[in-house]
Order: structure tokens, then C-alpha cells, then sequence
């Protein structure tokens, strides 16, 4: 199986929603986040690593996570993000929009 | 909605710090490649490699910052100025239909730029001085009548009051019985008349005005003989032009009506006496009122404000002022004392008022039409761009993107529209300030300034979104239909749009109705004025001040003066009457009591109150003013000889009513019994919408109580060739005789009609914008309905239908539309006219010929603009409309 490279070729929208899953796990710096995605998709997503910042700034603008300055388990100044309750709404919504895209895009592809 | 705020919230706060976030942000990504660094080498990657690799996965390191960075800021920045070149492109296509709204909106933000100015300059704009709210207008409420005389009080009252009040810092006065040009200054150069104001000595300290140079008066400059001040202080208009803004001039001596007196001080340029306390005459001079006994024997004179002390409100100094006023009064009971206190910027603007807000109100109404205008003509355009708004809504362009975009659209129309109006408001507002003659108080301070900047900007984003929004809210319905595949013509008509388009036209005339019906009143009034009887012909007649040099010390020098004045004016060819006066219409207002002798009044039954007009013989006959029985004075009506007196129709009436006034003796002027000899018509004193009161001709040679003298002439022949001969005539009699103001009586009246016809003139231009914009709205939108009904037509043509039935047809849909409009509109205006009561002249509010007028006017121009469809309807050739279906 091939890699899937996030952000160029997922659908618009979806590295938001994985942001946000991850961080239901607890407050989580920006390459923790990286690494969860990855690990948790058994590498098949590869993060463009970069390509979490602007998604970063955008979901805190609107309000669904929380970035924080702390201290990393190596002793450095790093930004924690947490998800607000905003946020989990949001995601909620944004999983049930995921759901039925699956169901709907299994269905074309079912068919044929 | 609450996020929405707290999203806008946040990215101004992301965007204030934004220096402070782009280094965070950059910190925050170093932490990640050098995590990602660290992790990699401890799988046993070199440090070289690990550092290429988590590069390698990270990305452009620079691009990501600037994507992270365009999350808060110039994501819809950047689609805001996308969308304004695109709109400038759009427009550009479309250049006809950008320059008419452009143009529309410049007239209208024009306007409404200008009187915006007007109103804060009036209404808004604190007075000039310092601390300008505690500042009161103390008026005295003397005698029940309006002129200045029952305002004022007399030096004792003033005096008293400033000594004995707890509520004011200070009360300081002045005496506004001055007249422009009273005063004749000789010495350097041509002998010239200046007009002065005499004020207390703390009256330019209450004002918290300081002199440019030198001092103000002090209160020994307030004691000395009457009409002999010792030191004057200069205007700054004064200091420039006559003293070309010599620094040397405080200590100068100067002539000044034959009597010497010290310049010691120049106010400064922002202090214009003239704006704020009686505007249309400029001061050149402030004299020292003498503050003494002498001055106090001339009766009401002064005119008073004071400084409201620190925790003194107006409420406790008109509390204050009910007791002390009475009290006061007990020393000289014949003497009415009631202080009246109230803001002094009210007092300044308080006439004006109604006619600044009843034009701030025609903008308004003017900008609305404007609007309504705009947003069916946006409607109808958005109607043919409905292919474009499909095609970008299927290429995955969102609702509220397009609906962005076309508002950007309205904006940047109407901002171009706001540059125009802004160059039209300064070219306004200049005009406004160089109307010198406009007698309306702080005028001089009419100018497009910061506020006004911001207020033309506002408003032209706000019109921007109301006349683009309900265009703009079209879009999904435009972009819903199925448009793409149809041709454009022949799809059914949009009925929801239609229907807006008919309200908005509805609107359009029902707001042109209250416009026209408002000043159509106003009109109507200021014809009504004119018109009016005010008792005296102003053309013809040429006023010249003549005041005796003080060089004729007693009463018989100077009746030999007036005889000569008066027989070689007469003299000169082309003269047809002459006369002398010490008050010119319009002018003073001095009054007097007058009693019918052997009649006893009290306090219950006071006597009238006279204006007071000292005349000569001849004088009558000058102004024009008609003699209805009895002589007119003659030379022979001096001392020795009968004291006589001549009476207006009103007092002749209130005086002995029901009987004849002629033989009838009046005690009160000038503390002798006179004589009744003649009976005049009332002439319109205080101004041409009062009626006059009574009034009573003293004759000049019988009198010493007057302080200034007018000639007054009547000939056909223009001024200017009257001037030499005239000048000529009176150098031989008097060489340091000024002549250097002939004041055609004409021209003071329509000095006082100023402000009535600048207002009439200003809604007359708002009421024919709005004509013009209602009638290009009905044609629009019968325009449009004609074109959707192509077919329609056709096929009713085709089964018999007439042109005429056609034409007819599409008129009734136009008259039933401008029905509409008007019978809201009348509705509205009655109520209108109703707060314009106050600005109306012999015309009723509801007057019926005004509204009669209103209605024909509207209906012409709707036939109007319904004709040319209705016409091009009937000429739709049925076969053509047809084939094309």
C-alpha cells in the first residue's frame, strides 16, 4: 500500500478533523501530533509536517483548541494545544460529515 | 453569531501581535524539526543526515509560517482587495452604468457631506470657548415683547446680579444695541466707519479669550462719560487690514468719532464675536461699557452671560435666579427683572435649529432614494450576471463568498462615489463659509474637517451595503436557477424579485413625496414673505450714514446741519425724496412705553410698548412708508414749537380704538406730551415674518436720543451714478464725512430673507434629485417588466390587442405603482409637515394646494417615465416577439 501524503491529497478539511481526534488523547505539541497521526495510522498517513502549523493557527482561531507555552518531557519551551468544547463539538459534527461521506463515497464504489 | 464576534475578536488581537505570534510561531517549528532531529539520531541517523531528513519531512519551512500567518490575518484581507480588482475590472466593462451610480451617489454623499458640516458646525461643534457647557445666556423677560430691549437690563441689574448670585463665576455683558458702522475713524489715511461692540471689562475673561497682543479691559476702563471710552482693542481682521498686522500698534492713539483713544490690545483670529453673538455683521472694534450711574439711566442695554460655578447646574442658577431676580428688581421696581438662564449654545443655534434639522432630515431622506435607487439598478445587473454567479458558484465558489463579493462591489461603487461627493462637499461648504451675508451664527466654521472625513467614509460604506445588500442576498436564487441553459430571455420571471424591485420603486416616490411636499410648503412660504406687507418699498431706496461730527456740540448746530444735508441731497437730479432716520428697518429695536395721556395704568394694565424712530421730514416718503392720515413732520417741527409725535396703525389702534388718533395727546416719549399728527402703515421692523407692534416717529428736530443718523434717498437712477454727485454734495458740507457704505435698503432685506432662501434653495435641489431619481426608478423597473413580457406582448398583440391597449396598459401599471408611492408618501409628509410648522409663513401645515401641487407633479413624471416602455411596448412587433420565443 502506498503512502497517502496528508494535505495534498487528503479530502480539504481532514487534517482539521485529525488535529482535533488527537488531541481528545490530552494537551499535545505540535510534532506530538505529527507522531500520533502517523503511529496511530499505522504510517500510512505522512504528515507534510510543516503543513500542521497554518492548520494549527487556523483551528485556534476558530476557537477549537487552546495552545499553551509549557515544558517538553527534554526540558524545552514547547506550545501545547488542548481542545476546547468547542473544538469537540466541532469535531463531532465534523465526524458525522466524514461518516456519511465514507458511507456515501463506499456506496459509488460499491456499485461499480 | 457570538463566535463570530469572538473569531473577529481574536484576529484583531492575533493581528495587533502579530510581530510577537510570527516569532512564537517560528519558535514553535524550530521545537518540532529539532524533536524530530533528536529522535531520528537516536535511531543512529548521523546529525547531518537527521538534520536534511527532518527538514526533508517538515516542508518549506518559510511557506508553512506564511500559510500559518495568513490563518490570522491576511486571509480575507487579501480576498477583500481580490475582490475590489475585480470589481474595478467589472465596472470597467460596465463603464456607462458605474458612471451613473457613481456619479448618483456623489451628488447624494455631496450633499450629505456638506449639511453634515452644517449641522456640527451649528448644532454639534462646541462654541469656541473655554469650557463652552457651563456658559448661560442670561435673557431678561422685561416687557412681553421680542425685541432686545426686553431681554436686556439695565448696568444697575447687572451690576447687582454679578455681585450678588451664588450660582455664577462670573456674569460679564455686552450691549447689543450697536449698529454696523456707528463708529468713524479718522486720522491715517481715508476718514472709515467700523462697527464696535461695547462689553464689561471680564467679558472676554469669562469667555476664556486671550488677547493676541497687549490686554484687555480692565474695570477702571469701564468707568468714564458716556460715549467717551478712553481705550479700545482691535478685531484681528482690523489689526491685519488696516494696521497690516503692525505689533507696534498697542499704545497707538487713534481718532475715533473725533475723540482720542488708545488701541491696547488685538484679540486674537478665533475670536469672531460676529459667528456666534449676531452674525452677518462683522466686529472691527470692542469698546468698554461704561459701568456706571450715567449709563445705567439709558435703561436696558446689556445683554449678559455667565460661568456656571463648579457644581452649579442650570437647574439650581434658574432656581437661584427666581428669587434673586425680584429682589434685585426692589431697588428700581419700574424696572422688570426675571433672569432667564439657559445654555448659551442653545441660545446661539436656537433659531436655527429647525431649519438645520429639517435640512439634515431631506438629506437623509435624499441619501435613502438614493439607496433604493441604486439597489434596483444593482438588481436589475445582477439579473443579467446571473450566468457569471452560476458559473463561479459551480466552480466552488461558496454563498457567502459571492454575496462578499458583490457587496465589495456596491462598496467600491459607492467609494467612488464618496471621493466625488467629498470634492463636491469642500466646494459646498467653501461656497457656505464666503456667504457673508447669510445671517445664520457660526457659519464661519463650516468646513470639511477630520469628522467630516470620517462621516463621508462611514456613510459611504454604509450605503455601500444598503443599496448593495438585497442585490446581494439575490445571488443564491440566481445561482439556483437553472440559468446556465437558458438563453437568458424567456426564463419566467423572478416573482420574488419583481416584487422587490416594485417596493423599492414604491419607496422611491413615497420619500420624493415627503421631499416635495416639505418643500413645497417652504416655498410657498417664502413666496408668501414676499409678498408680505412690510409696510415699506425697499427698492429704490439707498441708505447713507450721516452722523453729525461731534464738532456740533448743540441741538440747533446740528438741525442746521441736517437742513443742509437734506437741501443739497434734494438737490441733486434724479432725487426724488430724502429723509433722515436714526433706525433703518430691520435694524434696532428699541421700544418704548406709550400712553394716551389722561388714561391711568398699573401694574395689572401696563402701557404699550413703541418702537422707538427718530425721523425727520421726508423720511416717510424715502422708505415708502405710506402716510394714512394726517401731515408728515416738516422743518418747522423743532424746538421752538409743539412737540408732535407720528404713530403706526397698531399703536393708533391700541391707543384709542374705535376712535380717531389724530389731535390725540401721548405721554412717555421722551418725557413730554406730544401731539398725534399723522398715522402710517405698519412696517415690518424686527423682521419680515413679524408683524410690527406698535411703533412711533419722533421728529429729529425735537429730539437728542439717538446715536446714529441714516439718509435715506429715493431715486430710480442706479447708485453709482448718484454716487459722485451725492459724495460732492456732502464733502462740502462735512469733508471727513465716510461715504464709503451706500446701503441699498433692497439689499437688507434680502439680508434677512438670506437664510429662508438658502434653505428653500437647498431642499428645491434635494426635492429635483429626487425627482429625477424616482422617475429614472419607475422607468427602470417598467423597463424591466416590458422586457420580461416581450412574449407576453407579443402573443396578446398577435391575438388582437391594440398598441394603444398596449400602451395604455403599461400606463395603468405605472400610474397603479406611483399610486402606491404617493398615497404612503402623502401620509408620511402630513406628518413631516407638521415638524416644519414652526419654518412655515401664512401657509397651514396641511395647506391644501402645496399637497394638490405634490400630487400632480409625481403623477406627470411617473406618466413620464412609464411612457417610453409603454411606447416601445406598443411598437413590439408580434411576429418577431414570437419566432424568438
Amino acid at each position: 500500500m502506498g503512502k497517502v501524503k496528508l494535505k495534498s491529497d487528503l479530502m480539504p478539511g481532514t487534517l482539521d478533523m485529525l488535529v482535533l481526534r488527537t488531541l481528545t488523547r490530552g494537551h499535545l505539541h505540535g510534532y506530538a501530533i505529527a507522531q500520533l497521526i502517523q503511529q496511530l495510522s499505522e504510517d500510512i498517513l505522512q504528515v507534510e509536517e510543516g503543513s500542521l502549523y497554518p492548520a494549527l493557527q487556523r483551528l485556534e482561531l476558530n476557537g477549537w483548541i487552546e495552545g499553551e507555552w509549557g515544558v517538553s518531557p527534554n526540558n524545552r519551551r514547547a506550545r501545547f494545544y488542548k481542545l476546547t468544547p468547542e473544538g469537540r463539538k466541532q469535531l463531532n459534527a465534523e465526524k458525522e460529515r466524514y461518516r456519511q461521506q465514507t458511507y456515501a463515497i463506499a456506496r459509488v464504489m460499491g456499485t461499480t | 453569531m457570538n463566535s463570530i464576534v469572538q473569531r473577529l475578536n481574536r484576529r484583531m488581537r492575533y493581528f495587533l501581535h502579530r510581530r510577537e505570534r510570527q516569532r512564537l510561531l517560528e519558535e514553535e517549528m524550530k521545537f518540532h524539526i529539532e524533536s524530530a532531529m533528536a529522535d531520528l539520531k537516536e535511531q543512529g541517523m548521523p546529525e547531518a543526515d537527521a538534520r536534511s531528513a527532518a527538514r526533508r519531512k517538515f516542508g518549506n519551512v518559510s511557506q508553512k509560517s506564511e500559510e500559518s500567518r495568513a490563518a490570522w490575518i491576511s486571509l480575507w484581507m487579501h480576498d477583500a482587495a481580490q475582490d475590489a480588482c475585480y470589481a474595478l475590472r467589472t465596472l470597467k466593462r460596465d463603464f456607462g452604468f458605474a458612471a451613473f451610480v457613481i456619479l448618483t451617489i456623489g451628488l447624494g454623499i455631496g450633499a450629505s457631506t456638506t449639511v453634515f458640516s452644517v449641522v456640527r458646525a451649528v448644532l454639534l461643534r462646541p462654541l469656541p470657548f473655554a469650557e463652552p457647557s457651563r456658559l448661560v445666556w442670561i435673557a431678561n423677560t422685561d416687557v412681553d415683547d421680542e425685541g432686545l430691549s426686553g431681554q436686556t437690563v439695565p448696568v444697575g441689574h447687572f451690576l447687582d446680579l454679578r455681585s450678588q448670585n451664588q450660582s455664577f463665576s462670573d456674569v460679564a455683558a455686552y450691549s447689543p444695541f450697536y449698529r454696523s458702522g456707528d463708529n468713524k475713524l479718522t486720522g491715517d489715511g481715508e476718514p472709515f466707519r467700523l462697527t464696535s461692540v461695547a462689553v464689561s471689562d471680564n467679558f472676554f475673561s469669562i469667555l476664556g479669550v486671550k488677547p493676541l497682543l497687549g490686554k484687555t479691559f480692565t474695570a477702571a476702563d469701564c468707568q468714564f462719560k458716556w460715549n467717551a471710552p478712553k481705550v479700545v482693542l482691535l478685531s484681528y481682521g482690523l489689526w491685519k487690514h488696516r494696521f497690516d498686522s503692525d505689533r507696534r500698534v498697542i499704545g497707538r492713539p487713534l481718532k475715533l468719532n473725533d475723540t482720542p483713544v488708545t488701541i491696547i490690545g488685538v484679540m486674537p483670529p478665533t475670536f469672531d464675536f460676529a459667528t456666534v453673538f449676531a452674525p452677518a455683521s462683522p466686529v472691527d472694534l470692542f469698546l468698554p461699557y461704561p459701568l456706571t450711574e450715567e449709563a445705567n439711566n439709558r435703561g436696558n442695554e446689556l445683554a449678559m452671560l455667565g460661568r456656571l460655578k463648579p457644581g452649579a447646574t442650570l437647574q439650581s442658577a434658574r432656581a437661584e435666579m427666581h428669587v434673586l431676580g425680584p429682589r434685585i428688581q426692589r431697588r428700581e421696581p419700574d424696572r422688570n427683572f426675571r433672569p432667564i438662564v439657559s445654555n448659551l449654545a442653545d441660545h446661539v443655534s436656537e433659531r436655527l435649529r429647525p431649519a438645520v434639522l429639517v435640512l439634515a432630515f431631506a438629506v437623509s431622506v435624499v441619501m435613502l432614494i438614493v439607496c433604493a435607487n441604486l439597489s434596483n439598478l444593482l438588481l436589475a445587473r445582477m439579473a443579467t450576471r446571473q450566468k457569471e454567479m452560476t458559473i463561479r458558484a459551480s466552480l466552488g465558489a461558496r454563498r457567502l463568498r459571492l454575496i462578499r463579493q458583490t457587496l465589495t462591489e456596491s462598496i467600491v461603487l459607492s467609494s467612488c462615489g464618496a471621493t466625488i461627493g467629498l470634492v463636491l462637499a469642500v466646494v459646498g461648504t467653501q461656497a457656505i463659509t464666503h456667504l457673508t451675508t447669510l445671517d445664520i451664527p457660526l457659519l464661519a466654521g463650516v468646513r470639511v474637517d477630520f469628522d467630516a472625513l470620517a462621516f463621508t467614509a462611514a456613510i459611504a460604506i454604509l450605503t455601500g451595503l444598503i443599496f448593495g445588500l438585497i442585490p446581494a442576498l439575490q445571488v443564491p436564487v440566481a445561482a439556483l436557477q437553472d440559468s446556465l441553459k437558458s438563453t437568458g430571455r424567456g426564463s419566467s420571471p423572478n416573482k420574488s424579485q419583481a416584487w422587490i424591485r416594485s417596493s423599492l420603486v414604491v419607496s422611491e416616490i413615497a420619500f420624493a413625496c415627503v421631499l416635495l411636499a416639505g418643500s413645497g410648503l417652504l416655498i410657498r412660504s417664502f413666496a408668501r414673505l414676499l409678498d408680505a406687507k412690510i409696510g415699506f418699498q425697499p427698492e429704490n431706496a439707498t441708505a447713507l450714514r450721516v452722523d453729525p461730527s461731534s464738532r456740533y456740540s448743540d441741538r440747533a448746530q446740528r438741525i442746521a446741519y441736517y437742513n443742509e444735508v437734506l437741501g443739497s441731497v434734494r438737490a441733486v437730479p434724479g432725487i426724488e425724496a430724502a429723509g433722515l432716520t436714526d433706525v433703518l428697518p430691520l435694524g434696532g429695536d428699541r421700544t418704548w412705553a406709550a400712553m394716551a395721556k389722561g388714561r391711568t395704568y398699573t401694574k395689572n394694565h401696563p402701557p404699550p410698548w413703541a418702537f422707538v424712530r427718530i425721523a425727520s421730514d421726508g423720511y416717510l416718503k424715502a422708505m415708502g412708508i405710506s402716510l394714512l392720515e394726517g401731515r408728515d413732520f416738516t422743518e418747522r417741527d423743532g424746538t421752538p414749537g409743539k412737540p408732535v409725535i407720528i404713530i403706526n396703525e397698531t399703536l393708533a389702534r391700541t391707543l384709542w380704538p374705535g376712535q380717531k388718533a389724530i389731535g390725540q395727546v401721548l405721554v412717555g416719549a421722551g418725557y413730554v406730551d406730544r401731539e398725534v399728527i399723522g398715522v402710517v402703515s405698519d412696517v415690518r421692523h424686527l423682521a419680515l415674518e413679524q408683524a410690527s407692534g406698535c411703533e412711533m416717529y419722533l421728529p429729529i428736530r425735537q429730539s437728542n436720543d439717538y446715536s446714529a443718523v441714516d439718509l435715506v434717498f429715493r431715486s430710480a437712477l442706479p447708485s453709482a451714478e448718484l454716487a459722485v454727485p451725492l459724495r460732492s454734495a456732502l464733502t462740502a458740507i462735512d469733508p471727513t464725512l465716510p461715504a464709503n457704505d451706500f446701503q441699498p435698503i433692497q439689499q437688507m432685506v434680502d439680508k434677512a430673507i438670506s437664510p429662508r432662501r438658502y434653505v428653500v434653495f437647498m431642499l428645491t435641489g434635494f426635492s429635483g434629485f429626487a425627482l429625477v431619481l424616482a422617475a429614472l426608478g419607475i422607468y427602470g423597473v417598467i423597463q424591466y417588466s416590458v422586457t420580461q413580457r416581450t412574449q407576453e406582448i407579443g402573443i396578446r398583440m398577435a391575438l388582437g390587442a391594440s398598441a394603444a391597449g398596449v400602451q395604455a396598459s403599461i400606463l395603468r401599471q405605472t400610474l397603479a405603482l406611483a399610486a402606491v408611492g404617493m398615497a404612503v408618501g402623502l401620509f408620511a409628509s402630513w406628518g413631516f409637515s407638521r415638524t416644519i410648522s414652526s419654518l412655515l409663513f401664512n401657509v397651514a401645515a396641511d395647506d391644501p394646494m402645496t399637497f394638490l401641487g405634490t400630487i400632480v407633479i409625481l403623477a406627470a413624471v411617473a406618466a413620464l417615465a412609464g411612457y417610453l416602455p409603454a411606447r416601445r411596448a406598443s411598437r413590439i412587433d408580434p411576429i418577431m416577439a414570437l419566432r424568438v420565443g
